[in-house]
């Protein structure tokens, strides 16, 4: 055994079952339950945005989700098999041509919301 | 010191906690050493016993290690290390060809880790003593990375007139033995030898580690230790 499988053979346990997340892709709007802990109480916070990047294999996968807030982009990254992630959920399709949506940060407005929509209209099209 | 142990040093990945807490960790690959010398103060003049760990094939080795091993009644062993025991009773407790795995280490929280460190080459003073260096600008010309004056040694005034002793300077960096103390034991699988503790550790990937019981605990965690017990 090679020293990346000792360490995948490590891992395995932590890693979320195949299956956990839904198949969405870069561009897609998504919700991120997420488990806060505040104290000893225990609550889920739900996070819309835009999948804008994934990053890492296999324990070290975590997914940039990017949403406006009062005019404002926000971006959060979570480790996809934290224990913390509780769910995901696919919300809206939407249509890149890219792997990194890196550069919606420069865009506002019109510009920014339209691309989130393209792919739909367009399944709806040939539908 | 009740056991020590070596081991090889597999990689570092990341642990993810009940709590959700993410923590860096590096795998080690403890054991399985089996003891190839007991040392007692009657016959060797102090106490302790010697550790071997990993095969070798013997054109590897030499003679006189095949030998010693053989007398352990090992096949040859590429890396071998000592550690002292407190008295002749806790040497004999250890017995020759003896094998001692994780599972030694067992309910044992903090470790030590002791490699070699990475050899950097020769390095500046700015590298290797984390010296600030000299002024970017301000008229500064090709001395921008120097570690500035050196001490006056023109006299013999107090230690001769010679450059003081260990004055830091450039020269080799790394490959040299360093010691990671109080790392939190996160994990032990003893059947396959692994040990996971929290944090870095010294050398590269594949390198031998020398792996005790923490031996004094860092002050701020030996408090916090005995707050939470």
């Amino acid at each position: 055994m090679n020293r990346t499988q000792v360490i995948e053979g490590i891992v395995a346990g932590q890693l979320k079952p195949e299956g956990f997340m839904p198949k969405f892709s870069i561009g897609d709007t998504i919700d991120v339950h997420y488990r806060i802990i505040e104290g000893d109480k225990e609550r889920v916070q739900v996070f819309q945005g835009v999948f804008i990047a994934e990053k890492g294999r296999g324990i070290n996968k975590t997914i940039t989700v990017r949403r406006i807030v009062a005019n404002e982009g926000v971006e959060r990254v979570f480790p996809v098999h934290s224990p913390r992630l509780a769910k995901v959920e696919l919300v809206r399709r939407g249509d890149a041509r890219r792997a990194k949506l890196f550069y919606l940060r420069e865009r506002f407005g019109k510009a920014r919301r339209l691309r989130d929509q393209r792919r739909g209209l367009k399944e709806e099209a040939t539908a | 010191m009740p056991v020590a142990l070596i081991g090889k040093k597999v990689g570092m990945t990341r642990y993810f906690l009940d709590n959700g807490k993410n923590i860096p960790v590096t795998v080690i690959a403890a054991g399985p050493c089996v003891v190839t010398q007991v040392k007692t103060a009657e016959k060797h003049g102090y106490s302790a016993v010697q550790v071997g760990m990993e095969d070798v094939k013997a054109r590897r080795s030499s003679m006189p290690l095949i030998g010693h091993d053989a007398k352990a009644g090992t096949a040859p062993k590429r890396f071998h290390r000592e550690f002292r025991c407190a008295d002749d009773g806790e040497a004999n407790g250890f017995e020759l060809g003896q094998v001692l795995t994780v599972a030694a280490l067992d309910g044992i929280k903090f470790v030590d880790v002791i490699g070699t460190s990475k050899g950097k080459g020769f390095q500046g003073q700015m590298k290797r003593h984390h010296f600030k260096g000299m002024c970017a600008s301000h008229g500064t010309e090709r001395k921008h990375r120097t570690g500035g004056s050196i001490g006056s040694h023109g006299t013999d005034r107090g230690h001769g007139a010679k450059i003081k002793k260990g004055k830091k300077m450039a020269g080799q960096m790394g490959d040299t033995q360093v010691t990671a103390r109080s790392l939190d034991v996160v994990a032990a699988d003893p059947e396959k030898n692994l040990l996971i503790v929290k944090g870095a550790v010294p050398g590269a990937n594949d390198g031998f580690v020398v792996i005790r019981p923490a031996i004094r605990l860092f002050k701020r965690k030996a408090r916090k230790q005995a707050g939470k017990e």
